[in-house]
């Protein structure tokens, strides 16, 4: 363990060959977004890999700091812009947090509704894009993928029936939410998962069926549990590796507390076990989602008046950290908090960065198709781990 | 007409011409049918626009929009052999329809070795491939180059021997004595030896082809575009066009071999349109496997062929050659 923790590049010996370097990324069909890796390989094999990121560092915390409370929640969906509701909710979280402002239940249980349909939504993306990676673009991956996107297109028509957006919302507001749902809405959230939970069967069938599937994925880019631990991943990747840890779970918020749901664990490690914990995931969701639509209490939707300047909300002196479990692991929020209209410092932990961190520790050995398959079952995205 | 005025090889000359140039068309249009059959199968329309209706014209507005492209070479590569490459790798995959027969004595060639004559020639292919992926001087395509050495050279015995399991039913390496040893009998539907080496003929063709799952040496999300990552315009037609003549004439020689050829009800002017169909049922079925497979891994393609297939379609020929030994040979 303690050669890991050093975070050192893993070399792996075979024997003398000649080596290559080959640059993987940062423009590559398979880097979900900007990301390089300098693979060093002897023949097919990887013996060892350089991971550089930053090529979409945006500022996103200094921003964060030069923006008022009232603007920051939209821009705050640009972190993970494959799931920003939750992005979104971690930022008015802390905001609430500090200020000690209350959420009516209503609110609350909207932000899991919609907190749940983005992981749906996030998950559909993950699989097409993780099977078009081993597929590849003029392959059965590319079948999978229009499916999936198909599905993520039913939950984004949702959004856009709530917030007027399709990708980047501004959806959660500081004590509640900004939009109450519309007449019907409800039903056609039950239909879509409805109807997508039908599709998951498809899907299932399709890849675990497949003997191709299971020989890409199964025994392929193995995290330990002490790795996990060590490197501190979260989300899928920990659920994954034989750790029962889910912030909803573990520290639930949100009224999370409220709704009946399992948290999926699988001990192998690998990315078969990594797709399985997410194909429960999102049936779990959709279980979430139909529990929240039932219970839906009736009340207002904000604890706070309707925003009128972009002054408005103030937050007294001190700091607040809170985490909630994104689609891709545990996101936080770290403010502190001057007094003013805007917050002093901002920081965040993005699920994807801290997952990242992972690929050292256990692309070294393997060929270059499984690298593409292994960043696929990480799922990262690259808003996230750059800011 | 002066046909008889003119000496053989003109004629031999002037089938050659008409062939390949209805080949041409026919790799065009198969480009589309894979395109229309691949939407079909993700819920889309695919081609629809260029040329109402369904895209008939899309093929040639490909063929023309590669046309007038930029030619680039890339200046640190090796240009005589970057730019011979395509043209290595087309010319084989041209010439193995030269001993196909469309229908009994329609053809450029009706070789009395040509089933041995076709496995020869589509094998060479490799050679302008590596070429390729040499010349381009760049790490994807030589990476996807060594892969495809790799590939060729371990599903080459398997498609052989597999080809061969109706040359034994048949007594005959002439395309037209296999076709006509199947009057009364496909060979696909010998008893257990034609589904069992009709199969492996398949998986075979999928990875002689390069076609998923087995298409690792363009592996565009490992590799980008593999030994033609480089290529660009006209060269990079040609590269596709190969590809795809390879394919049609691989699904060709399945449906001679296998599918009784021109065989089919109705009189005998419908063979052409016979082997056609057999040919595109082929074409079709390993179309239906690329858009619904994911890609496997070098290591994996490899167990595949040495532990599996190799042996297997070894063990199959001998089988049928005990089976026509105890027989007598002479077709079913």
């Amino acid at each position: 363990m303690a050669a890991t923790q050093t975070q050192q590049v893993v070399e792996v010996g075979y024997g003398g060959n000649e080596r290559l370097m080959m640059n993987m990324g940062p423009q590559h069909p398979s880097s979900h977004g900007v990301f390089r890796m300098i693979l060093t390989l002897e023949g097919e094999t990887v013996v060892a890999v350089d991971a550089v990121i930053g090529y979409l560092h945006r500022c996103h915390e200094k921003l964060g700091e030069s923006l008022t409370y009232v603007q920051y929640p939209s821009i705050a969906s640009k972190t993970d812009y494959v799931a920003a509701m939750t992005a979104e909710l971690a930022y008015v979280a802390a905001v609430e947090k500090i200020a000690k402002i209350d959420v009516p239940r209503r609110a609350q249980y909207l932000r899991v509704i919609v907190a749940e349909l983005q992981r749906i939504a996030s998950h559909c993306l993950w699989l097409g894009t993780w099977c078009l990676d081993m597929g590849g673009a003029l392959g059965g991956g590319a079948t999978v993928f229009l499916y999936c996107i198909r599905e993520r297109e039913m939950v984004l028509d949702r959004f856009e029936e709530l917030t007027g957006a399709r990708l980047l919302y501004g959806f959660h507001q500081t004590g509640g939410t900004r939009y109450d749902m519309p007449a019907g809405w409800d039903k056609k959230v039950r239909e879509t998962v409805d109807f997508i939970e039908k599709r998951l069967d498809e899907y299932e069938a399709m890849l675990e069926d497949n003997t191709f599937f299971r020989v890409r994925t199964q025994g392929v880019g193995v995290i330990s549990r002490e790795v996990a631990e060590a490197v501190g991943v979260s989300g899928p990747l920990i659920r994954g590796s034989g750790v029962a840890y889910d912030v909803r779970r573990a520290e639930p918020y949100s009224s999370y507390g409220d709704f009946d749901f399992v948290v999926p664990v699988e001990t192998a490690g690998d990315c078969y076990a990594r797709y399985r914990v997410r194909m429960v995931e999102f049936r779990q969701s959709i279980r979430i989602v139909r529990q929240a639509l039932d219970g839906l209490p009736e009340g207002p939707i904000s604890s706070r008046p309707a925003v009128k300047s972009v002054a408005q909300v103030r937050v007294p002196k001190g700091e607040g950290y809170t985490r909630i479990e994104g689609a891709r692991g545990e996101i936080g929020c770290y403010i502190v908090s001057d007094g003013g209209p805007k917050p002093y410092r901002l920081k965040w932990r993005g699920a994807s960065f801290s997952n990242l961190a992972v690929l050292p520790h256990i692309v070294p050995g393997h060929k270059v198709a499984d690298v593409v398959a292994i960043m696929g079952s990480v799922d990262p995205v690259f808003g996230e781990v750059d800011r | 007409m002066t046909s008889v005025t003119l000496p053989p090889v003109a004629w031999h000359a002037i089938e050659a011409f008409i062939v390949l140039n209805v080949l041409l068309g026919l790799v065009a249009y198969v480009t589309l049918l894979e395109r229309k059959f691949a939407a079909r199968m993700q819920s889309r329309i695919g081609p629809y626009y260029v040329g109402r209706p369904h895209g008939w014209l899309q093929p040639i507005a490909d063929a023309l929009k590669l046309m007038m492209k930029e030619d680039i070479v890339p200046t640190t590569s090796d240009r005589a052999v970057y730019n011979l490459a395509p043209i290595v790798f087309l010319v084989p995959c041209l010439l193995i329809f030269a001993t196909i027969p469309f229908a009994p004595a329609l053809g450029v060639a009706d070789l009395n070795i040509g089933v041995l004559f076709f496995l020869a020639v589509s094998s060479l292919e490799i050679v302008g491939l590596f070429m390729g992926g040499w010349g381009s001087n760049n790490k994807y395509a030589l990476l996807s180059a060594m892969r495809a050495v790799n590939q060729i050279i371990s599903y080459d015995l398997p498609f052989i021997f597999a080809a061969l399991v109706p040359v034994v039913l048949a007594g005959s390496m002439q395309m037209s004595a296999i076709v006509t040893a199947q009057h009364g009998l496909w060979f696909v539907a010998y008893p257990v030896i034609g589904q069992l080496a009709f199969v492996a003929f398949l998986v075979a063709t999928l990875a002689a082809e390069n076609r998923v799952p087995f298409d690792i040496l363009e592996a565009e999300s490992e590799l980008v575009a593999g030994f033609r990552v480089e290529y660009s315009g006209m060269k990079f037609a040609l590269i596709q066009l190969a590809e795809y003549a390879h394919m049609l004439g691989t699904s060709f020689l399945g449906a001679l071999l296998f599918l009784g050829g021109w065989l089919g009800p109705g009189p005998a002017a419908l063979g052409p349109f016979w082997l056609l169909l057999k040919a595109m049922v082929i074409f079709l079925l390993v179309t239906w496997v690329r858009w619904s497979f994911v890609r496997i891994r070098v290591d994996q393609i490899l167990a595949i062929s040495w532990k599996l297939l190799m042996p297997a379609t070894l063990l199959l020929l001998l089988a049928t050659g005990l089976v026509v030994a105890t027989r007598g040979a002479g077709g079913g």
